[in-house]
C-alpha cells in the first residue's frame, strides 16, 4: 500500500505489522497526552513536586535527554569539523535521535513552566544573569539547527525527491551543512555547559556548588564533556536496538567501532576530570562550607542517596565503560560493547539525577531533614510520552527515509525482486540522466 | 529582546547574551535563505539533474 514511499532496494515489514507497532506505541503516547492535558487544564497540583523539589522528574528527564541527544552535535563535529568520513554512515540517525531528544526536552519544559503560552517571555524579558536564559536561547536555536540537519534526510524520500526544487534544496543544504554543524557545536557547548553550571553556582547548596574559571564552575565543563562522551554511546545503543528489532544489520562494524573508540577516550578523560573534581570538592570545597563528605551520604531514609550512588556513577558507569571502549577487544566483542554503551548511558542519566534531585534532597540547615519525593502518575506518564514519541518517529523515519546509507549494501534483496524493481519505470535510478548526482548522504 | 525595547541596557551581559542569540539566528537564517534561493535559481536555469 505504501510501497511507493519506501526507499529503493530495501525491505520493510507489511503495513499491518507496522500499523500494529505504531498503534501499540500510540497507546502509550495517548496516555501521556491525557496526563499532559490534566496538567495543562488542572495545573501543577497534578504533580508531587513541592517546595524542596521545584526541580523534579521532568527536569531530570530534560537534562538526561539533552545529554543523550548530545550524540548529534558530537557526531556532527566529528563529521563536518574534524572530517571523519566514516561517521556519515550513522550521522543521519544521530541527527534523528537529536531531533527527538530536543523536541522532547522542549515538550517537557512546556509542562514544567506551567504557563507554556508565556514561553516567549524568556526571549523578550530575558534575565541576562541567569544560566537558564543561556540554556533557553541555545536550546531553542539548536533545535532549529537539528531540524535543518534532518530536513535533507526527509527530502530524500523517494516521492519528495522527485520534485526538482526539493531535490536541489536537499543538495544545497548538504553543501552548507558544515556551517550549520559548526553553529550547532557552538550552541551545544553553551547550553550543555550552562545546564551543568546551574547546580555549580548554587552556593546555598554545598553538594552541588563548585569553584571554577571566571563565571563558569567546573560542572559547566563536566556537563558538556559528559554529553559529548555519552551522547554517541546512546546513538550506538539505539542503533543496536533498531538492528535487533528490524533483524537487520544497518551500520558496518568499523563505523560503530570508530564512534565507540572516540567515545571511550572521551569517557576516559571525562572520568579522570570527574574524579579530580569530586576529590577537590570533598576535601576543599565542601569543608569550606562547613560540611564533611559523609554528611552528604549518610542518615537518609533507606540509604536512597548513600555512597553506593557515587560508586555506581563514577566506578561502574564511568571507569568500567571507558576501559571497555578504549580496548580493541572490548569494542569488537558485541556483548562487552553493548554493556559499555549501556553503562555509559546509565552513567550520564545518573549524573543528571545526582546533580538535580540529590542536590535538593540533602538538608542544608540544622533543623531540616532529608526531603523526599516520588513522582505522581501524571509526571511518569508525561515523561514516558517522549519515549513513545521517539519510537514512533524512529519507526516512521526508518520505514520511509534512507536513514542508514549502508542498509542496501548490508542487506541485499534477492535478485528476482531487485530485477522486477529495476523494470518498473518509476524506480529508475538517479544516475540514469546525463547529469548524474549523488544523494546528499552519498555525496 | 532588541535594543529598542525599554528593558534593554547597553551592558556586557545584554550584549553577550543577545549578541550570541542574534549571531546564531542570523547564521541559521542566512544559511537557509541561501539554500532556498540557490535551489530556485538552479531550477530556473534548468539544473535539476534531468533524472526524473
Amino acid at each position: 500500500m505504501d510501497s511507493a514511499l519506501i526507499p529503493k532496494g530495501v525491505k520493510r515489514c507489511p503495513i499491518w505489522q507496522f500499523l500494529l507497532w505504531i498503534g501499540a506505541n500510540g497507546a502509550v503516547l495517548a496516555w501521556g497526552v491525557f496526563a499532559m492535558l490534566l496538567i495543562y487544564i488542572k495545573g501543577l497540583n497534578q504533580t508531587n513536586m513541592n517546595n524542596a523539589y521545584g526541580f523534579a522528574l521532568w527536569i531530570w528527564a530534560d537534562l538526561a535527554v539533552i545529554a543523550l541527544g548530545g550524540g548529534a552535535f558530537f557526531t556532527g563535529f566529528l563529521r563536518y569539523i574534524v572530517g571523519k568520513g566514516e561517521i556519515k554512515n550513522i550521522i543521519n540517525f544521530a541527527v534523528l535521535i537529536g531531533v527527538i531528544c530536543y523536541t522532547s526536552a522542549l515538550l517537557i519544559l512546556g509542562f514544567d513552566v506551567g504557563q507554556p503560552l508565556r514561553g516567549w517571555f524568556i526571549f523578550w524579558h530575558a534575565n541576562v544573569h541567569s544560566m537558564l536564559t543561556e540554556v533557553a536561547f541555545c536550546l531553542s536555536a539548536y533545535l532549529i539547527v537539528l531540524i535543518i540537519e534532518y530536513v535533507p534526510v526527509v527530502l530524500e524520500n523517494r516521492q519528495i525527491d522527485k520534485i526538482p526544487f526539493f531535490h536541489k534544496l536537499g543538495h544545497n543544504m548538504h553543501e552548507v551543512m558544515a556551517v550549520f554543524a559548526a553553529t550547532g557545536v557552538f550552541l551545544s557547548f553553551f547550553h550543555q555547559g550552562s545546564l551543568g553550571g546551574v547546580p555549580g553556582v548554587l552556593f546555598g547548596r554545598p553538594f552541588g556548588f563548585r569553584e571554577g574559571v571566571f563565571i563558569w564552575p567546573w560542572t559547566f565543563f563536566l556537563f558538556t564533556w559528559s554529553a559529548a562522551a555519552g551522547g554517541p554511546c546512546f546513538t550506538i545503543l539505539i542503533t543496536k536496538l533498531t538492528e535487533k528489532i528490524t533483524r537487520k544489520k544497518l551500520v558496518k562494524d568499523n563505523v560503530i567501532e570508530l564512534l565507540a573508540k572516540i567515545s571511550g577516550w572521551m569517557i576516559f578523560f571525562y572520568i579522570i576530570a570527574k574524579i579530580a573534581d569530586t576529590l577537590y570538592w570533598a576535601n576543599v570545597t565542601a569543608p569550606s562550607k562547613g560540611f564533611t563528605f559523609m554528611q552528604f551520604y549518610s542518615n537518609n531514609a533507606g540509604s536512597l542517596y548513600g555512597l553506593w550512588i557515587l560508586i555506581l556513577e563514577i566506578g561502574i558507569c564511568g571507569v568500567l565503560p571507558a576501559l571497555i571502549l578504549i580496548t580493541d577487544k572490548g569494542r569488537k566483542t558485541q556483548a562487552t560493547l553493548l554493556l559499555a554503551v549501556f553503562l555509559a548511558v546509565l552513567g550520564v542519566g545518573l549524573n543528571r539525577w545526582v546533580m538535580v534531585l540529590q542536590v535538593l534532597a540533602i538538608p542544608v540547615l540544622s533543623f531540616e531533614s532529608w526531603a523526599t519525593y516520588f513522582p505522581s502518575w501524571q509526571e511518569i506518564a508525561t515523561t514516558l510520552l517522549p519515549v513513545a514519541y521517539g519510537v514512533i518517529m524512529i519507526s516512521i523515519s526508518f520505514r520511509y527515509l534512507p536513514i542508514f546509507p549502508q542498509e542496501r549494501e548490508l542487506n541485499p534483496i534477492d535478485v528476482p525482486a531487485a530485477a522486477a524493481q529495476v523494470a518498473e519505470p518509476e524506480t529508475q535510478t538517479t544516475d540514469a540522466g546525463p547529469e548524474p548526482e549523488l544523494s546528499p548522504a552519498e555525496s | 529582546m532588541l535594543p529598542f525595547s525599554f528593558e534593554w541596557i547597553w551592558d556586557p551581559s545584554h550584549m553577550v547574551f543577545h549578541g550570541g542569540l542574534w549571531y546564531a539566528l542570523t547564521v541559521i537564517g542566512l544559511g537557509v535563505t541561501y539554500c532556498v534561493i540557490k535551489a530556485v535559481l538552479d531550477i530556473s536555469k534548468g539544473k535539476d539533474g534531468n533524472h526524473h
